[in-house]
């Protein structure tokens, strides 16, 4: 029987003002589920060609008869287009262009809109002529294991000639090399049951476990639910297809707990929760305003149906690559879906019953069929009247041997059972080895897919990520009622499992099937290169060749060849590879096993993953109290742990940040500054052992300090490293306020609260950080009593008798305003830091720059704070580096003797009390006019410059502005009885190396007068 | 992962900071540095049900001591760290 012909002739329609795009010769007359009444334009490398809505780049290029779109990864070979969906292998394509540009993208995912720009890939200078097609020449020498074999050395080659050199020949796509314009959005999702798929077996399992009253979240990586039905011609309950679909789709988006989420694909089971990306936008030009282009979903489910369907094999075959040469299934989708004819007159080759339908439906839309080759001796009179209904002939135990054609298939040689060849001309190969089960989410905790022999197939392993249930197609089931019955049956015990009450299931009734199969996988004997894995290049020599080298466990296969890397990772030739190895080596399939498969099951964008945090997002920027007047002031800021502090205030005809910093110090030594030191961690710690507890955290005694004084405290790690410093004020009998180090304020915080909880829960005390709540404020200098005693309200006395160094006080200032004052100095100059609630912060820098103003104060950074540390010898973040001691530091006289305290015991090691560990000195250059370096090391004289000689290394750094000279603290081997040596500071990365005298660590008021006055 | 946090319910393990094995004990003071030696640094690695210590820094600050399967990452149970630190003490 021969049908009419349907394919539209050729014809000229103008489609825009620009120019004629040829019409679409591929295009059936009808059916499809492609809007006809629309008409969109696109581009491929640079040529205009139309679709309609509902095309898929892919169902678009081949209603346009476009064939080649490729060139592939290491032959560069001609590729055509394989499958429909998202396993394909060849058809990968660069999407739009300039920032937008993404490359890698399977055609047969891409929605087609209007003025989409495709480009093929790994092709130069162009697709058709490309000239790294010549690598098909030597493709001996590109054989398996060849980057192990052939760039091994020298070394010194690999920046130069080979990553150059395979980069340019090898390469897919070209990233866009711009900062992506678009947003991306992470979300969670909560549920009683997610089902990840929604092809008859998924649908059945939502409408189960929404009828039942569950919660369902449905997420079907397609724009349409259906799955395979959208691909068939099938009636279930007496309806065609699509309109059972529709009636489907129609209940469960009128339920109020069942969300449907399409063009979203699951893609991967983690613990707890599945990763799914929503392609929200990229079917657009470009994204609608307030829309992301992805939005990341986290789905926590109570349980889970995976119901995503399986993926057709190809036949391992002389030349199966040639473009013409496409999956049995995908050319079924293209004819009933797209309403495409994927060629004119066709061959179909299988080992199976389900290949015939592609004959049926080839015949129905009016496409030649030449031929049924099948490779199975006998076949079921069912197979017989179809091939005879669609006048094609049938050639049992039959294979293709040879390909015709180059950069599209002209025709095939078929030998049979007996030895006869059979020429048949053709531009359409439809093949198919069977269908593999789309299990790669039931294996990502861990478990192994499982060879089933009598379904010639993997299945997915029985240790199943925890609530996950497998149905339909990726549980093997093949055929249309099973996957039904199957999916129903799955949706009613997930939603039994998390405490509903489901009616059983009706399945709807179907036409009748047959999916049998034989297993056959590989052609011998034919002519050309025979292809398991498309994308890698990777043939039957290559999996061979592998074999006889030893590489026999499919982990190693997969590393040696590269079959099943890659952006398919395998999910057409996974089976196939291991099959051919299985057999090659001698061993079974279920002997040799498969390779796991791990998240992400399609390629994820980064964008998608980092969501909003990127650029100024990345993570949150927190500002101080002071941060406005401080950006008034002209202030630089920069990162101090999370926080933005102002590094240093530059004022007008100021040449550098040092002259600028120097003034800042030189004025705190000589009048007053202030200094916003909010961001230093605090910590308010109340109760009746609040004392007891700090005894225990610092090394330090506590209970002695007397209410409205504070002390310096330095506390350990438990294996005796010195983990934080900072001083601690008692408010009261029974209450303290820590500070620690800015970087280290929420690791304190934590560590208080691990002692507190899991080490002594009996102690009566409780923390909390408040160094939000409130805005400090250092003023320092000779002049800041001056200043202060016009902020601090009357009659509070803080002169140097009443309010001496280390005293704090609750009290108010400006008139009322509750405020701490604490006589704290940190340059060694006499000062103060006074804290008010965080909200007055602004207010008091300001109330203090005006009360200052007579006095010359002016504001200062975190530089000059650095500066006037290390003139004093003051200990910060470059010497607590977690590889210091208390004694390398010069605090170990403050280790109290009479209590035990975290990291007591371990601080007594051998290790740590070792007499020749680096300690801290203070270091200047014998050149007086010499600039020294921070991490410059130290050596002794006349050494050489090895790490052998290596002493120690400057840590800190400064300019001097009291001593008019560069100034050093470092830890030094033996540092404190070698003062007056000169040794050198080798600083092999800036290329300097001068000689340095060792001192103490003091350089400005070693006596601490000026902090008492 | 998905730890069940008894004040504030489950919540995703970003919102936890792992510290480790919950079953070694802080020494006495005056213990020997072997003994100490062992608590600070020797730790096992089962091959099945372990007691760890997480922080709920994201939530409500307190440490708690979550019984896991290493080879799953079943949480098998969560307790408050100071109930069960109260409870040794008891004990003790
Ligand atoms: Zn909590």
């Amino acid at each position: 029987m021969s049908a009419p012909a349907m394919i539209l002739p050729r014809q000229a329609v103008a489609t825009s003002a620009a120019g004629p795009a040829p019409a679409q010769p591929f295009r059936l007359a009808a059916g499809g589920l492609v809007d006809r009444t629309a008409t969109l334009d696109f581009t491929f490398d640079g040529r205009r060609y139309t679709g309609h809505p509902g095309d898929t780049l892919a169902s678009a290029l081949l209603a346009n008869g476009v064939r080649l779109v490729g060139r592939s990864f290491k032959y560069h070979r001609p590729r055509g287009i394989l499958s429909s969906g998202p396993e394909e292998p060849n058809a990968l394509v660069e999407l739009r262009s300039g920032a937008r540009r993404e490359p890698n993208t399977r055609a047969t995912m891409a929605e087609l809109f209007a003025g989409l720009e495709a480009r093929s890939q790994n092709r130069w200078p162009s697709l058709r002529f490309d000239l790294m097609g010549v690598n098909q020449l030597v493709a001996p020498i590109l054989a398996a294991g060849f980057y192990y074999k052939t760039f091994m050395w020298p070394a010194a080659f690999w920046e130069t000639v080979y990553e150059p050199l395979i980069r340019r020949a090898a390469g897919l796509g070209r990233a866009a090399g711009e900062p992506d314009p678009d947003h991306y959005e992470k979300a969670t999702l909560h549920c009683d049951v997610l089902v990840t798929g929604a092809g008859p077996a998924g649908l059945m399992a939502a409408l189960a476990a929404a009828r039942a009253g569950a919660r369902v979240v449905l997420c079907e990586e397609d724009v349409r639910l259906g799955g395979r039905l959208l691909a068939e011609r099938r009636t279930l309950d007496g309806l065609p297809a699509p309109d059972w679909l529709r009636g489907v789709e129609a209940e469960l988006r009128a339920m109020p707990d069942c969300r449907i989420l399409t063009r979203t694909t699951v893609f991967g089971a983690f613990d707890g929760a599945c990763g799914a990306v929503e392609r929200v936008s990229d079917h657009l030009a470009t994204p609608p305003e307030f829309q992301p282009r992805q939005r990341l979903w986290r789905i926590v489910a109570g349980r889970q149906v995976l119901a995503a369907g399986s993926i057709e094999r190809p036949l391992v075959f002389g030349g199966n690559d040639r473009p013409g040469i496409m999956l049995a299934g995908a050319v079924r989708s293209y004819l009933n879906r797209f309403g495409v004819a994927a060629g004119r007159r066709a061959v179909v080759f299988t080992n199976n019953d389900d290949a015939a339908c592609t004959v049926a439906d080839l015949a129905a839309a009016g496409v030649a069929v030449a031929a049924l080759v099948d490779m199975r001796r006998e076949v079921s009179p069912e197979i017989r009247r179809i091939a005879e209904a669609a006048g094609a002939s049938l050639l049992t135990d039959a294979a293709v041997t040879r390909v015709r054609g180059r950069t599209a298939l002209r025709g095939v040689e078929v030998t049979d059972g007996a030895g006869r060849r059979h020429a048949l001309d053709c531009d359409l190969l439809a093949m198919s080895g069977g269908w593999s089960p789309s299990l790669h989410l039931a294996s990502h905790h861990g478990g192994k897919a499982a060879w089933n022999e009598a379904r010639a197939t993997f299945l997915p392993p029985e240790q199943l990520p925890p609530g996950m249930a497998v149905a339909g197609a990726a549980n093997g089931d093949l055929l249309l009622a099973e996957c039904l019955a199957a999916g129903a049956r799955a949706g009613a015990a997930a939603a039994q499992a998390t405490g509903f009450r489901p009616a059983p299931p009706a399945t709807p009734s179907v036409d009748g099937e047959s999916t049998a199969s034989a297993p056959f996988w590989w052609v011998r004997g034919g002519r050309g290169k025979a292809f398991v894995d498309f994308q890698n290049d990777v043939g039957v020599e290559d999996v061979a060749l592998a074999n006889r080298e030893g590489f026999r466990s499919v982990e190693h296969l997969k590393r040696y060849t590269t079959l099943g890397m890659a952006t398919d990772q395998g999910k057409t030739s996974n089976a196939n590879g291991v099959a051919l190895l299985a057999e090659l080596s001698g061993r079974t399939i279920a002997g040799t096993g498969t390779t796991t498969f791990r998240p992400p099951y399609t390629p994820v964008a980064i964008g998608a993953l980092a969501g909003h945090h990127r650029g100024k997002a990345f993570r949150p920027v927190r500002r101080t109290p002071t941060h406005d007047w401080a950006a008034e002031q002209g202030a630089v800021f920069v990162e101090a742990g999370p926080w933005l502090r102002a590094q240093y205030f530059p004022r007008p005809g100021e040449s550098d940040w040092l002259e600028t910093v120097t003034r800042e110090a030189r004025t705190v030594r000589e009048a007053v500054g202030l200094c916003d030191v909010t961001t230093l961690g605090k910590i308010d710690i109340q109760g009746p052992d609040a004392a007891t507890f700090l005894e225990r955290v610092y090394i330090n005694t506590w209970k002695a300090l007397p209410v409205g004084r504070a002390r310096y405290g330095v506390m350990l790690r438990e294996d005796g490293m010195v983990m934080d410093d900072g001083t601690t004020a008692r408010l009261a009998e029974d209450r303290f306020v820590m500070t620690t180090t800015t970087v280290n304020a929420v690791r304190v915080s934590q560590h208080l609260e691990f002692c507190h909880q899991w080490l002594w829960p009996e102690l009566d005390v409780q923390m909390i950080s408040v160094t939000e709540q409130w805005a400090q404020i250092a003023v320092a200098g000779p002049r800041s009593r001056a200043v202060l005693e016009r902020v601090v309200d009357a009659p509070f006395d803080i002169g140097n008798d009443a309010f001496p160094h280390m005293a704090c006080a609750a009290l108010t200032v400006c008139g009322g305003i509750k405020a701490r004052l604490f006589r704290l100095s940190f340059s060694g100059e006499m000062a103060y830091e006074i804290a008010v609630p965080a909200r007055f912060g602004d207010a008091l820098a300001r109330r203090l720059m005006e009360a200052g103003a007579p006095f010359g104060i002016t504001p200062y950074g975190t530089e000059a704070l650095g500066v006037l540390r290390i003139e004093k010898g003051h200990v910060a973040g470059n010497e607590l580096t977690g590889q210091t001691t208390a004694a390398d530091l010069g605090l170990g006289r403050m280790m109290s003797r009479k209590k035990d305290f975290i990291g007591r015991a371990m601080a007594q090691r051998p290790g740590l009390t070792d007499p020749a560990r680096p300690v801290l000195v203070g270091l200047r250059p014998v050149d007086r006019a010499a600039r020294l370096r921070g991490g410059a090391h130290l050596l002794p004289r006349g050494a050489e410059s090895t790490a052998a000689h290596d002493q120690g290394y400057l840590t800190s750094v400064a300019f001097s502005p009291a001593l008019g000279h560069w100034i050093g603290l470092g830890l030094l081997v033996r540092g404190r009885e070698r003062m007056g040596e000169i040794v050198r500071a080798h600083d092999p990365v800036r290329g300097g190396d001068l000689e340095v005298e060792v001192v103490p660590p003091v350089f400005v008021d070693p006596e601490g007068a000026r902090l008492h006055v | 992962m998905r730890i069940a946090c008894p004040f504030c319910g489950p919540r995703g393990s970003e919102e936890y900071t792992y510290l480790g094995d919950a079953t070694v004990r802080r020494p006495e003071g005056d213990a020997p540095s072997e003994a100490w030696f062992a608590y600070v640094y020797l730790r096992d690695n089962p091959a099945g049900r372990h007691r760890e210590l997480w922080y709920h820094g994201a939530g409500c600050r307190s440490w708690l001591v979550v019984e896991r399967d290493m080879r799953s990452h079943d949480i098998l149970s969560v307790a408050p760290a100071r109930d069960m630190a109260l409870a040794r003490g008891r004990a003790a």
